[in-house]
């Protein structure tokens, strides 16, 4: 097929607006808000000028945007060793434990952030019962850094009032840019709606990132922004497979719909190291409206089991079954078992699997009553009813809605539990993402750290958040945590490396030519039929999109396979994928709207591609309950206990994937 | 449960900025400049956030289960005030539930961001510990 080329004969040329800084951050959740926080208290005073670029509006951008109930990284009380030892069970055994036990000796640091700046934490009160944010603050309980006691749901997480959680982090890190921007006199350094597609190297010094280029989704405009660092935050991978529902539902993705791979397509394209990209997550949730079950397994203690009321984690057959092909990690019982053995009792037809919320519910009432008396009990029973209710409307809205639409009341009534759609992330109970360097005092391999914590295998490119692998269990706080980190290494390695100028291969016309690609396709042939959804010369993003999740799906070991998937489906989706590929530059924009949704997808492409390529390399399975290898159904740690880690040439579209040796740091 | 806008409600915010446009997270919500309405242009990419609900001055936004599986006759709506946020729920058979939870203990706009904080210390820059750690003298621990 003929090549498209952009050279502005139809659509509209944008404006090309040039911004020069020095830190680039990109992204605006939780982990680019903490950031350019850090970022600011050291670079301030050395002039270093910090810009961040947010492709929504940042109070309400990334995945905190909807809220939360709960932070789940709260070191507390707790040894770093332990919480190690926890994600390492958790993501069967093989993580960059440098990287997981510095996180958690950082984390505790921004969870008293937040709080100062007014989020409201949970306290336990005297009489051993929970009090929300304002209880706790009138009753005059000590905040968490004054040793103040959380309500813990479960040994890491502690329970807050979260609906504007985002807000209040968003709240400090624009008043952090604000101070650099006045003290480095930049007209503007926080931008919103600018959604940055592409990453470039320098055209002088080697393996150097130096700019990254996007568009307004708001005006037609392209931004290039020339940096001496940059600190890539831009989320996961979300609908990359096909989702279980058909229609509307599809928006109710679990994680953040607008997640679409940008930070491991931006980092592939300028050739940063991935690790562990094999690594997805699937989450058990509530079926369809996929509201969390945290809470309702930890803090109110409900149990799940299959239609005939079984414990399906405790089915000795099935346990057998299990140890013979996964050996010891099912002892551990983590994430990934406990829904290897939900979807073997649903293959058997033991479904519908039940969360049984009214019997926890009722346990609570009878125990409340024997310890309080029936009147007192009422209140609390009251209080904890909305705490469950509350929940969901911190953090997954429509799942009280689902409720509300089917007349389920929790207490009287059990709900349905149902394993999702795959997702790639690396802040999560997931760690896809790229390979970085680590601190460089915990004892870990020499080969790990090259000089600045957190800097991919590209030098002045950090990684942060969902994109920084090999370390999940960071949630929002460790993200935020890790933003810090980042950018003061960002911060340390732009002052090291003060006489860069940032330079460019390519000239600016040729990046607009590319980014508006999908407009000038689209301008050109829309006339040619009656209908311009329906055109030959063309594909829209949606259909694009809706290829790619069918290939995903059924190669690559989505729901219709039941997460099955071997070399020989791998390879012929692979196939598919490729051409996918080839179409992708056919894509057709007919709005600002739309040219954003033709490079999320672009995005999405190459994360799934990432995905497959490292899931076809390592022959085994090492995450039963999230994905099988049907040719090596089986966990071999004498030839897997170790890091795959890959590399994309942009140029070439070729891959190296390699093994790269797992170094144990905690007992 | 995508987002619907009541046209009686909604005026366009008469074109001014912190509007639905402005804060969802996905760019759905779109002004019709002729009519000065407002409308959800993708609902099948809406994640029922609420943002748009939540920022309404004319409660013109409320939200529609998602019909590829929620029953018709249900919803929930917030009233989100500076400090705290109220919740009506109601069932598809009429019982309702109202919330209210606590939002922020602080007022909005108030953060100060590094008040009573240290400076960073250059000279610290590649040791371990945030610049709030190091100022305040921690010592991070280290594998044993």
């Amino acid at each position: 097929m003929e090549k498209e080329t952009c050279t502005f004969s139809y659509c509209e040329k944008p404006e090309v607006v040039e911004v020069e800084t020095d830190l680039l951050v990109i992204g605006g959740g939780m982990s680019a808000c903490g950031a350019v926080y850090e970022a600011a208290r050291w670079a301030t005073p050395q002039g270093i000028r910090i810009t961040m670029i947010d492709k929504a509006a940042t109070d309400r951008s990334g995945a905190v945007a909807m809220g939360l109930s709960a932070i789940n990284t709260y070191m507390g009380e707790n040894d770093p060793a332990d919480y190690v030892r926890y994600v390492r069970g958790d993501l069967m055994g093989i993580i960059r434990e440098d990287l997981v036990y510095d996180l958690g000796r950082h984390v505790d640091d921004s969870v008293h952030l937040f709080e100062e700046w007014g989020l409201p934490i949970w306290k336990k009160g005297d009489d051993g019962f929970s009090l929300d944010g304002f209880q706790a603050k009138d009753a005059g309980k000590a905040m968490l850094k004054d040793g103040g006691t959380p309500v813990r749901s479960g040994r890491w997480q502690i329970m807050i009032n979260g609906e504007s959680y985002k807000v209040i982090v968003a709240e400090a890190a624009k008043k952090a840019l604000e101070i650099n921007r006045q003290a480095t006199g930049m007209e503007e350094n926080h931008f919103e709606r600018v959604f940055i597609v592409k990453l470039f190297k320098d055209a002088n010094v080697e393996n150097r990132v130096a700019a990254a280029a996007g568009f307004s989704v708001r005006e037609n405009k392209i931004y290039l922004f020339k940096a001496k660092a940059i600190c890539l935050g831009a989320g996961g991978a979300v609908n990359v497979f096909k989702p279980r529902s058909s229609e509307e539902g599809k928006g109710r993705a679990w994680y953040p719909v607008w997640n679409a791979g940008s930070g491991y397509a931006l980092g592939m394209q300028v050739g940063a190291e991935l690790t562990m990209m094999e690594n997805r997550f699937v989450p058990a949730r509530f079926k369809d409206g996929y509201g969390p079950v945290g809470a309702w397994f930890l803090f109110f203690k409900a149990k799940a089991t299959n239609s005939l009321g079984e414990d399906y984690c405790a089915n000795e057959e099935a346990l057998a079954e299990a140890k013979a092909k996964y050996g010891t990690y099912v002892d551990k019982m983590g994430t990934a078992i406990r829904n290897h053995l939900m979807m073997r009792d649903m293959k058997l037809g033991k479904g519908p699997i039940i969360m049984r919320t009214h019997e926890a519910m009722q346990a609570i009432n009878k125990e409340f009553v024997e310890k309080l008396g029936e009147k007192e009990a009422k209140k609390k029973i009251k209080h904890l009813e909305a705490e469950a209710w509350e929940d969901f409307l911190d953090m997954c809205i429509g799942q009280a809605g689902l409720w509300a639409c089917e007349n389920v009341e929790p207490d009287k009534t059990p709900s349905e539990i149902m394993p999702t759609e795959p997702y790639l992330l690396g802040s999560h109970a997931g760690c896809a993402g790229f390979w970085v360097s680590g601190p460089d005092d915990l004892g870990a391999p020499a080969e790990w750290n090259w000089g600045y914590n957190r800097m991919s295998t590209v030098n002045g490119l950090f990684m942060m958040g969902d994109i920084c692998g090999a370390s999940g269990h960071k949630f929002s706080s460790g993200s935020h945590a890790e933003g810090r980190i980042a950018a003061k290494n960002a911060t340390a390695f732009i002052l090291d490396n003060k006489d860069f100028v940032p330079t460019l291969k390519q000239n600016v016309d040729e990046i607009a030519s590319d980014l508006y690609l999908p407009y000038e396709v689209f301008e050109k042939y829309k006339n040619a039929t009656t209908d311009p959804a329906m055109n030959p010369n063309y594909i829209k993003p949606k259909m694009l999109q809706a290829r790619l999740q069918k290939i995903a799906d059924e190669y690559f070991g989505g729901c219709s396979t039941w997460y099955m998937t071997s070399k020989a489906m791998l390879e012929e989706g692979l196939r598919k994928l490729q051409v996918l590929k080839e179409d992708a530059a056919k894509m057709a924009a007919a709005d600002l709207h739309e040219l954003m949704r033709c490079w999320e997808n672009y995005h999405r492409i190459l994360s799934v591609e990432a995905h497959a390529r490292h899931i076809l390399f390592r022959e085994e399975s090492r995450y039963p309950g999230y994905y099988y290898r049907g040719d090596h159904d089986l966990i071999d740690d004498e030839n897997w206990k170790c890091f795959v880690n890959s590399r994309y040439d942009v140029d070439t579209g070729e891959w190296e994937v390699k093994k790269v040796p797992y170094v144990q740091l905690v007992d | 449960m995508p987002s619907y806008v009541i046209t009686e409600k909604c005026d366009g915010c008469k074109g001014q900025e912190r509007t639905c446009m402005y804060i969802c997270p996905n760019d759905l919500m779109k002004l019709d400049r002729d009519r000065m309405k407002a409308w959800n242009q993708e609902p099948d990419q809406c994640w029922e956030c609420y943002n748009c609900v939540k920022i309404c001055p004319q409660q013109a936004i409320e939200i529609r289960g998602y019909q590829d599986f929620n029953p018709l006759g249900g919803n929930v709506i917030p009233l989100r005030g500076t400090d705290a946020i109220m919740w009506t729920v109601k069932f598809r058979n009429g019982t309702l539930k109202r919330f209210k939870f606590p939002i922020r203990t602080t007022a909005e706009g108030s953060v100060d961001p590094y008040a009573g904080k240290p400076e960073a210390d250059l000279s610290k820059i590649k040791e371990p510990g945030h610049f709030t750690q190091q100022g305040a003298g921690v010592t991070l621990p280290t594998i044993k």
